[in-house]
Parts: C-alpha cells; structure tokens; sequence
C-alpha cells in the first residue's frame, strides 16, 4: 500500500461529507500527456488539473480520445497491448506510473462505471460487496453495512432492498447501471470515472444517475465523459473539450457553454459538427 | 431495355435470392444424417431387446427323409426360433444352373451338454410342421447354459422323490431354487469376501512382517480363520448338490440337475403376456446387476458397467483440472504470438492421433514408468508382483484423459473468449487482480462451455476401446475398483469395460451365435450410459447456464 494515499475504508465519512471547504484545485493532476495505441497517437501534450470534490465532463466528438484519457486515469488501458504513453498524471500529489505503486492499490482508489452497464453474474449483494471480497474484506457485518451504504448511496436502495440476493441481472437497464454505481463506490474511492454512464439508458434512468451524480460529488471527485451537452451543463462544474486528441478548452461548465474562448468549442457545442 | 432489366431481376430473385437449393441442402444433409443414427439405433434396439422377452419353446417336425442336425432326436427339434432368414443358393440342374431363394431358420436348441452346440439351422421347405410341446420347462443352468427339459422327478436331500406330476412339484422346486439362490451369495461371500479378506492381509504380512514371530502369529491364526470359513464354504457346497432334479431332454436323455447349478426355471408355453411382460423386465434387470457366467455369454454384465461408469468418472476428473487450467495459461497468461499459436496447432492436432497411440503411450509412460516408480518406492515389499506398475482402471481413464485434454482445452479456451470484455474491465476496475478476475468472474461465467467440452469428452472416452486394452482392461475382473475392503476405492485394479465387453463378446467367445444378442444388448447399453453421462452434465450445464446468463437489456 502506497504510503501517500490513505486506505480508503480507514477515511472517515464525516470529513468527506463536508464539502463547503475547497478541496485541492489539482486533486488529479494530468501534464503533457501523450498516448499511444500501438502507432496510433490518441492523445497529444494533454495537460489538465482536475479539481477534488467537483464534477469534471470531458465532452468532444466520437473518436477524439475522451476515453482514452479517462481509462488513464486508472490504468484501464494497461489491458492493451502495444501501449506507450508520456508525460504523467498525478493523483494527489502522487504519480500513477510510480513503479512503487500497484496498479490494483489504484484501482481501489478510483473507481469506475462503464458505459454499457456491466454488473456480474452474481447476486446484487456480491455485485456491491466485490471490490471488499478482493481486498479480503469477508466480515459479515461490515459487508452489509456497505451494501446498504452503497446502494443508498446509488439511489438504488429501496428498489431492491428486499430482493437483495436475487441476481444482478434480474434488473433493468437503469437498475443495472445504478448498481454498477454501487459497486463502484463501494469500498469509498477518492475518485469516480464514469464513461458516458447514461448513453444506453432511458430519459427517466437518466434524470436519475444525474441527480446522483450532483449527490455524489460531495464525497467524490467525479470525472465524466458525455455526449449529452445538456447533461454536462446539468451535472458538471467544470468541462473539457477536446478535439482529434487535443485538448481545446477547459474551464468552468457555464463559461463554457455561454461563452467559450476558442471557435472549435463554439461549433461544437452550438452542434455544427460532431 | 428497361423491362428486361427488371425481368432478370426477378428471376434472379425467385431462384438465388432466398437460397432456396441450399436451404434445401442443409435439409437433406442433416436428415440424412439423423435417418443415420436413427437407423443404427433402430437395428441395435430391435437386436437388443428382444433378448430379454421370453419366448415360445416350439417342436419341430421334419420331412421324412431329411437328416435331423441333432443326434439321437428322430424327426424332431425343440428349442426357440431364433430367426429365418432368406438365403441364396447356387442350384445345379439339367436345365442350367441358377440362384434360388431359400429361407432358411435358425432355432435355438440350448442342452449343449447333450447336443454339443446351441444352434441348428434348417430349411424352411424341410420343415413339416411346428408344434408347441406342453409341460416343458426351459432351465437357466450355472453351466452349459439353457436346458429345454421335461422334468421327472425331484430328488430330495433327505433321501426322498418327487415326482413331476405331483401337485407340491412346482412350489417345491420354486422353494429349493430360491434357497439355493440365498446358499450360493453365502458361498460367494465367503469366498470372494471373507477368504479374499484374509489372503490379502496373509500377503500383506508375508511382505511387511518379514517372518518376525508377531507377523507368524498372525499368520497362523489367519489360517485357521481361512480353514474355517473354507469349511463352511464346504459344507454349503455339498448341501447345494443334495437335492437334484432329474429330467429328460427332448431327445430322451435323462440327466440330474444339482439345485445349486440351477439359476432359474420357466415354462414359457403356458405364460401370459403379463407374465412375459415380468419376466422381461426381470431378465433386464438381472442382465444389469449379475455377474457374468460362462465365459460372459450368460449371466449379466454388471462389472462391466459399473467399470465403465468408473472409469469415466475418473477420467473427467483428471481431465477437466488438467485442460481448464493448460487454457487459461494459453488464453490470459501467455503472451499471445507464434509459440501460442503452435501450441494451438499441436493440441488440436493431439485430437487427431488414433487412440491406439495413446494406448501405447500409457503403457509406456503410466504403467512401465510412473507405476513401476511407483511401485518400487511404495509397493517394493510386493515386487515382483506388480502393484500400480501394471494395467489398471486409474492409468486408464488417465491414457483417456490425456487423449480427450484437446477437447477440453479447445472447449475451455472458447468459453473463456467468449466472457465479455467488459466483466473482466468490470472486476478489475474494482481492484481485483487478474487472478481474482480469473476465478470469481471469468471461470464460473465459462463454467458452461467448459462443461460443453467435458460432454464431448465424455463421449469419446467413453465409448473408445483400443487403448483401454494395454492399459487395463480385462475380460473379467475378480474384483470391482471400488467395494467394501478397506480403502475402498482400489485404483490400481483392473476393470472390465462395456465397450471391451462387446469386442470381446462378438470376436473372442466360443459361441459367437449365443453371443450375438448380448452384443447388441451391451451396445445398446454402452450408448444409454453415455447418453446418461451426458445428459447429467447437460442439466448441471443448464442450471449453471440460468445462473450465470450474462444478460443484456
Ligand atoms: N484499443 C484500441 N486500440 C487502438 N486504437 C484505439 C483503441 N481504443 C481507441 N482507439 C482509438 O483511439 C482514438 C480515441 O478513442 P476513444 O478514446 O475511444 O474516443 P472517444 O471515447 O472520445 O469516442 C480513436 O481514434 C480510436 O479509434
Ligand atoms: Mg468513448
């Protein structure tokens, strides 16, 4: 375990919850950052503070690397082969590719929501308590303390409270991808990513993952990509645009959207193209 | 111009479009296929089950003039029609030679005894008439088989006569028949079991104890417990040859019959279809759980199945750890390239190679190496009597894992790609390692594929005999691989074999005429045990399948 970055189950929950205070402005930290697949350059020279406890969109065409700067963030891409990246991204102060950092001690620190919803094959209580299985965590009483933290925490919790060791799959779409949310805040993550999590859901799932998104970033620094502007006006504090790679513009979500420096962001946004 | 266009294109359209010929030839491909298995299933149920429904004894009546096949029998035969059949035979005549049809019947005249072989065939046009003698009873005897026989008398142990025609006969012999029965699992308990018992601790202590005075204790009063129980088995013997029955074969030859070698008796002439109908079901049901007699042509094939279901047990066992866990190294762990790629090629073509190959690598490796290591690190006090360094039930369903593994692997590795990527993104973004994410999501999401794999196993090991024959199997075993001695499971044992019973049944018994029917009825049982293997994996696979249904929305 990585001494800078504290356990997360041993951070308690009142310090987290108080959020008036400003947490740090370059919580996540990404600077000239450039990626690889194979050949293929997907990102160039990125460079971005993502500040703690507030929601980051990350919006831009199909194909403009969104995702691959997200899957980053926790080394979701290190599944690829034939990847190369440089520059560095640092998470409190620490840098991810520090070799003496485990890439899985990472992961329980970030976690993340997919945007095809992918719960297990398992019943909706394992479903929630897997990150705590694999790191050991087996206590009874802890485990259904967390499932129903979680779950709450998820908006889920009255839905299912009552058929909780009916299988993840018995549920519906929305359900489904909220329970990916529980599972992913369970063992209490200092950072969220969530890759277009509402892109396969209906309009009223949608309203619902929102209002738990603007929830969730009391306790969480949350970084979302989207393609929905209205859904990175609505939830977002902060926006990125980026373009063929590159990053265009980052700034607050309304100055953005009202008034953006750069033409590229402008086009888009007012939906010229993409 | 234009009309003519279109009138192509539709012409086109009602024939290639909608790929009717082909539709049409996938169809006939896999009725021809399926009118294939039906009809050998067909032949071998038609073949098989007539076995156990008892039939009619018949008397027949031959032309004057036409030599009987039976010795001493007049112009008569009894026995049981087997089958007719037509036959083409060259006819030399003034008028030119040529081919005529006769239709020949093949009777089952049983007294082997008395009439030395089983079977007469006759032609059909030297037949005058066919009668059904009454009052004859068809005798299943412990040697030589079937007697058709009209009973005289009993001769009782006290001293005392029966005769046939007495109304106490019948309850009488039912009564000495099922004693005798009872007497018979007495001796066969004692000497298969209790004397086995003490053989095997006498030897054990001549190799271990090496003639110290303890060991020598033990030896003697093991003896005497051995001369005990061999007294009882004595004695037993002797009351199973006191009461006899005395009947007269058809041909009128008089012969006593010990009550101990008699198994069974029947009238078939005076039953009814209930009757039959019991009595059907009653040969099935010995056929399934005796002991064969007679150079296995009688009796029931009991050790063979329960051989093969072992050993196909043991064989699953050892193959599903050994190719589930050879692919998911060549499926996660190995760094997928050319080495892989040749890996994949060689396994594959593994499941190429004749059986007979994977025999004599057994043999070689399992029996010769492992098993004489084996035997002389753990066994040395035993050698030269081989222990597990001859052919045996456990280095057979081994031969036969190693040669269904390509199977597995292939079926295994399949199961594996086809887990969704975005479960294993799932697990790992939860902090799981990738073993974690290998056994708590992607081997039990793939647990049916790999199941697919162990069915066609199954299928393979199961029915495959070549290799079964260097490396353990046996036309009868003294002992069953598991029973009630101490350890119980005795995998070093050799076993009998369903498939090796048919082979040896139709090519290797005396009697290949008797033997027929059994053959059929073994391989229709060899398919029911394989299809009941599968279809257990099948429901464990389907449950599994509900459980574990990655579903989308
Ligand atoms: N696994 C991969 N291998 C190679 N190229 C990839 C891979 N994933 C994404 N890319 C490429 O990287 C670029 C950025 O992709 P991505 O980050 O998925 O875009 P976005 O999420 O913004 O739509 C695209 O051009 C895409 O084709
Ligand atoms: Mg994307």
């Amino acid at each position: 375990m990585p001494p800078v970055l504290s356990k997360p189950t041993e951070q308690p929950m009142e310090t987290t919850v108080n959020t008036t205070a400003e947490g740090r402005p370059d919580f996540i930290s990404i600077r000239d950052f450039s990626f690889f697949y194979g050949k293929k350059q997907a990102l160039f020279d990125i460079s971005l503070d993502i500040p703690e406890r507030q929601v980051t969109a990350f919006i831009g065409p199909s194909g403009c690397g969104k995702s691959t700067l997200l899957r980053n963030l926790n080394r979701m891409n290190d599944l690829i082969d034939g990847i190369r990246h440089s520059g560095d991204i640092v998470v409190n102060g620490r840098s991810i590719y520090d070799p003496h950092i485990e890439v899985i001690s990472l992961r329980k620190r970030v976690g993340m929501v997919f945007q095809k919803s992918n719960p297990f094959p398992k019943s909706i209580y394992e479903n929630v308590v897997y990150p705590l299985r694999v790191s050991g965590q087996n206590k009874k009483s802890v485990l259904d303390e967390t499932v129903e933290r979680s779950l709450q925490g998820a908006a889920l919790w009255d839905e299912v409270k009552d058929r909780l060791h009916e299988s993840g799959l018995s549920l519906s779409g929305g359900q489904m991808q909220r329970l990916c949310i529980a599972r992913a805040i369970a063992n209490r993550p200092e950072i969220l990513l969530m890759d277009e999590p509402c892109s396969a859901l209906d309009p009223i799932a949608t309203v619902k993952v929102e209002e738990l998104i603007r929830e969730l970033k009391q306790e969480f620094t949350i970084v979302i990509v989207t393609h929905n502007m209205q859904q990175a006006t609505r939830c977002s504090d902060r926006t990125a645009f980026f373009y063929l790679g590159k990053l265009v513009e980052f700034d607050e979500t309304p100055k953005i959207f009202s008034n953006p420096a750069q033409k590229q962001t402008e086009d888009y946004i007012t939906g010229r193209f993409g | 111009m234009r009309d003519t266009d279109t009138k192509d294109l539709e012409l086109t359209r009602t024939l290639a479009a909608p790929g009717e010929p082909f539709v049409w030839l996938t169809a006939m491909g896999l009725a021809l296929g399926l009118i294939m298995v039906v009809g050998l299933l067909g032949v071998i149920v038609a073949n098989g089950l007539p076995v156990f429904w008892p039939s009619k004894i018949v008397e027949v009546h031959l032309k004057p003039g036409v030599k009987n096949p039976l010795p001493n029998s007049g112009g008569t035969l009894t026995g049981e029609i087997v089958q007719t059949r037509e036959k083409r035979i060259p006819v030399l005549s003034a008028t030119g030679d040529k081919i005529e049809d006769q239709t020949e019947v093949q009777i089952f005249v049983g007294n082997k005894d008395v009439n030395g072989s089983g079977f007469v065939f006759l032609n059909n046009s030297d037949i005058a008439s066919i009668s059904e003698p009454r009052g004859i009873y068809r005798l299943e005897r412990m040697e030589y088989g079937i007697a058709f026989a009209y009973p005289k008398s009993l001769q009782l142990a006290d001293g005392t006569s029966l005769p046939a025609d007495s109304p106490a006969f019948t309850q009488t012999l039912t009564r000495l028949d099922a004693e005798s029965a009872a007497r018979r699992r007495e001796i066969e308990k004692i000497e298969k079991h209790d004397i086995g018992a003490i053989n095997s601790r006498i030897t054990q202590l001549r190799a271990k104890g090496k003639g110290s005075p303890e060991s020598l204790k033990e030896i003697a009063a093991l003896d005497a417990d051995y001369q005990l129980l061999a007294a009882k088995a004595r004695e037993l013997r002797a009351i199973q040859s006191a009461a006899a029955l005395i009947y007269t074969t058809p041909n009128g030859i008089e012969r006593r019959l010990p009550v101990g070698e008699l198994v069974a008796f029947t009238l078939p002439n005076t039953l009814v279809f209930n009757q039959k109908l019991g009595l059907f079901f009653h040969n099935i049901w010995n056929f399934l759980t005796l002991d064969p007699r007679e150079a296995n042509t009688e009796g029931g094939i009991f050790p063979a199945i329960f051989g093969t279901f072992v050993m196909t047990l043991l064989m699953s066992l050892a193959v599903v750890p050994f190719g589930v866990v050879a692919a998911i190294y060549l499926r996660e762990y190995a760094k997928q390239g050319l080495a892989v790629r040749a890996v994949r090629i060689a396994v594959n073509n593994l499941a190429g190679v004749p059986s007979i190959v994977f025999g004599v690598f057994g043999l070689g490796f399992f029996v010769y190496f492992v098993g004489a290591s084996i035997d002389s690190t753990f066994f040395g006090e035993y050698l030269p009597t081989p222990t597990f360094g001859t052919g045996g039930i456990l280095w057979a369903a081994a031969t036969l894992a190693l040669m269904t593994v390509p199977v597995v692997i292939v079926a295994t590795e399949e199961a594996l790609a086809a887990v969704p990527r975005g479960m294993r993104e799932g697990s790992l973004s939860c902090g799981a390692s990738k073993w974690q994410t290998i056994q708590r999501i992607i081997l039990p999401a793939s647990l049916p594929g790999i199941l697919t794999g162990l069915i066609l196993a199954m299928a393979r090991g199961a029915g495959e005999v070549a290799p079964l024959m260097l490396v353990g199997v046996v036309k009868l075993a003294p002992s069953l691989p598991i029973d009630g001695a101490f350890p119980f499971v005795h995998l070093e044992r050799k076993f009998m074999h369903l498939g090796f019973h048919i082979y040896d049944l139709g090519f290797q018994s005396p009697d290949s005429e008797a033997a027929k029917p059994m053959v059929f009825a073994t391989t229709l049982l060899l398919i029911l045990l394989v299809v009941v293997l599968n279809l257990a994996a099948i429901l464990i696979r389907e449950k599994l399948r509900k459980r574990y249904a990655t579903g989308a929305f």
